[in-house]
């Protein structure tokens, strides 16, 4: 058996009544790709909220490498190692493309609060030189000095990716990582976790897009009503009946 | 590019200091060019540069800075009393305090954002200024304010064997007197160190933090930063360069009155602020010398300058154009402020720096449109100056 790098272990999690997440038990391998998916309203993204700590279950754990994430605070959680990239794109519109993605390594070097008043930001050298090579490999690299905000919206995606990957996390959760892009985009963006892929990182995606689900992922989970329906390869996912039932059959007739 | 806005920075910085401290030259030609004026603009561009560093870069809006005015103000008049008339004791002994008190404030106030931060800090300034008024009469002299006395202490200057003398003894910085010009160079000079700490946290990693709280705070969080202890510090900052300005009113004025902490008086600071350009590093001293040059231009003029002024009208009419100008100076100056506050936000939402910038694009339009296709888009980078 490979190491587990996230274990979500018996999370429940319900608002107002209503059991967004039940018995959820999750384990997510090191340097796997693991998707989860399941049609709307199935508790996808809260289950991802509890993981970073915007959530906090209402019974269960969530352990990330021995440590219990449950309580901490999403800047802790970040300072670990486990990296959010979200389905709106959530970046610094006024600032530069340079400054978003220099922010985050800065976090990651230096903690999650160093007072530095008096040296000038742009002396930065290693740091912007690395800021510049992710953005380089992401595409953007023409567009370093201008502002965040002026961005396509693939663009702005694929910006906050570039953030998330600056820091070079251990755990990398994205949310529907390709929602909204035309397909060409999409391709380029499946293209581009492939290659991450390659590289050993510990993925967990939420999507909706079969194709991209199936492109990338080693394992999948997939929830139902807040519980989960099935767990496997993506081949036994395919082959399970409830699975169509619950999710595929709606999307493949 | 780097070095680039490194020198650019130090042009700013060179041009800013020689503007001020040549004031008395250029300012003559406008009737402002006497120290009392403008010490006033020196003490509140200090103010609102401080003040600019919460606002600019966080976004978050105090309303209760004039607080630590006060204090800074008090702590210096306490130090005169006590220990020295010497002003740089004072002004140390005013940026601690009213930093400690910043810290008190801030650590509560930041437990929440936008309109209720503003409220909370609000209510602090006004709890302190209502105790200053009552309880505190001990430490404040209440309504009288505090002030220098023959009998007061002054430990230090007893022990440098500065002789007591039987007139109240002046500020003085080593024995040059801190009233009128040397007064006003004091003050210049402090402005300046201001100005200039302001340009390197504005440059600053720290200062970067800080933009991106005001640009998009949950990002932040989520990119592994605690905002909480940046967002407290730029307060504590922003306080200690009230608490500084505070101080430098008392240098020039060694009294200390409770209604320097009252709201309307943070509510200036803000106006100020926002007038001068929010973000920007003169903006806020410009806002700052533009309501102290038409405060003391407007609330001068009365009825009877009214009357001079309207001479050449018939009397009927004369009479009721006095009547009506007459609301918009004196003590009804705050009604012109009000007005220039209004046209300013709303044609020029960032306020005169806007202004400033938006001439320079008129004066250098046309090489600009020539030069920008080859110029290309990399050099778009934001420069906040």
């Amino acid at each position: 058996m490979e190491n587990t790098v996230l274990h979500v272990a018996d999370v429940h999690k319900s608002f107002a009544g209503l059991h967004a997440l039940s018995d959820i038990d999750l384990s997510v391998r090191e340097g796997e790709t693991h998707a989860i998916i399941g049609p709307n309203g199935a508790g996808k993204s809260t289950l991802l909220n509890v993981c970073i700590g915007r959530l906090r279950p209402d019974s269960g754990h969530v352990i990330f490498d021995g440590e219990n994430l449950t309580g901490k605070q999403p800047h802790e959680i970040n300072q670990l190692g486990v990296v959010r990239v979200f389905q709106t794109p959530e970046i610094f519109p006024e600032l530069s493309l340079l400054e978003n993605v220099m922010i985050p390594i800065l976090a990651k070097r230096d903690g999650a609060f160093k007072l530095r008043w008096f040296k000038r930001f742009s002396s930065e050298k290693g740091v912007q030189a690395q800021a510049e090579e992710v953005l380089t490999d992401l595409g953007l690299g023409t567009l370093i000095g201008s502002e965040a905000g002026s961005l396509s919206r693939g663009d702005k995606r694929r910006l906050e990716l570039a953030m998330g990957l600056a820091q070079k996390p251990r755990l990398l959760l994205l949310d529907e990582p390709t929602a909204g892009m035309a397909r060409h985009d999409t391709n380029a963006t499946i293209e581009l976790l492939k290659k991450i892929k390659a590289g050993g990182m510990t993925k967990v995606i939420i999507e909706h897009d079969m194709h991209v689900v199936f492109s990338l992922a080693d394992r999948i989970t997939v929830l139902a009503g807040g519980r989960i329906i099935c767990q496997g390869t993506p081949e036994e996912v395919k082959a399970d009946p409830r699975v169509k039932e619950a999710y595929l059959g709606e999307e493949q007739v | 590019m780097n070095k680039l806005s490194a020198v650019s920075d130090w042009i700013l910085f060179a041009g800013f200091s020689i503007a001020v401290l040549s004031m008395p030259v250029w300012l003559a030609p406008f009737g402002a060019d006497y120290p009392d004026l403008m010490q006033r603009f020196a003490i509140f561009g200090l103010f609102a540069i401080g003040f600019n560093i919460l606002f600019g870069l966080t976004g978050y809006l105090s309303f209760g800075h004039a607080a630590f005015l006060g204090i800074g103000s008090y702590a210096a008049v306490w130090s005169f009393k006590l220990l020295t008339m010497n002003v740089l004791p004072a002004i140390m002994l005013s940026v601690v305090v009213a930093g400690v008190f910043a810290f008190a404030v801030g650590y509560i106030s930041l437990r929440r954002s936008g309109i209720y931060f503003s409220i909370l800090t609000l209510a602090f300034a006004q709890m302190s200024y209502n105790l200053a008024y009552s309880v505190l009469t001990p430490i404040t002299n209440g309504e009288t304010g505090l002030q220098l006395t023959l009998s007061d202490a002054r430990v230090i200057d007893g022990i440098a064997g500065i002789e007591v003398t039987r007139t109240l003894p002046f500020t003085n910085l080593f024995g040059l007197k801190m009233s009128g010009m040397p007064g006003f160079y004091f003050c210049a000079v402090v402005l300046i160190i201001g100005f200039f700490i302001s340009i390197r946290i504005f440059r600053s990693p720290f200062g970067t933090m800080l933009k991106g709280i005001k640009s998009n705070q949950t990002r932040m969080a989520y990119t592994g930063l605690n905002t909480r202890p940046y967002l407290l510090w730029a307060f504590i900052i922003s306080g200690m360069y009230a608490g500084l300005a505070g101080a430098l009113m008392a240098v020039t004025d060694p009294l200390a009155g409770a209604e320097r902490m009252q709201w309307t008086a943070s509510g200036e600071v803000v106006l100020m602020t926002i007038l001068g350009g929010v973000g920007t590093l003169v903006g806020p001293f410009l806002g700052a010398a533009f309501i102290k040059y038409f405060e003391n231009i407007f609330s001068a003029y009365n009825s009877t300058n009214l009357n001079q002024v309207f001479d050449f009208l018939p009397d009927g009419i004369q009479a009721v154009a006095v009547d009506v100008a007459g609301l918009f100076v004196g003590s009804g100056w705050h009604l012109t402020l009000g007005l220039l506050f209004m046209v300013t936000v709303i044609f020029l939402p960032g306020g005169i720096m806007e202004g400033v910038r938006r001439l320079g694009l008129l004066v250098t339009g046309k090489s600009k449109k020539n030069k920008a296709p080859a110029a290309g888009s990399s050099s778009t980078a934001n420069e906040h100056s």
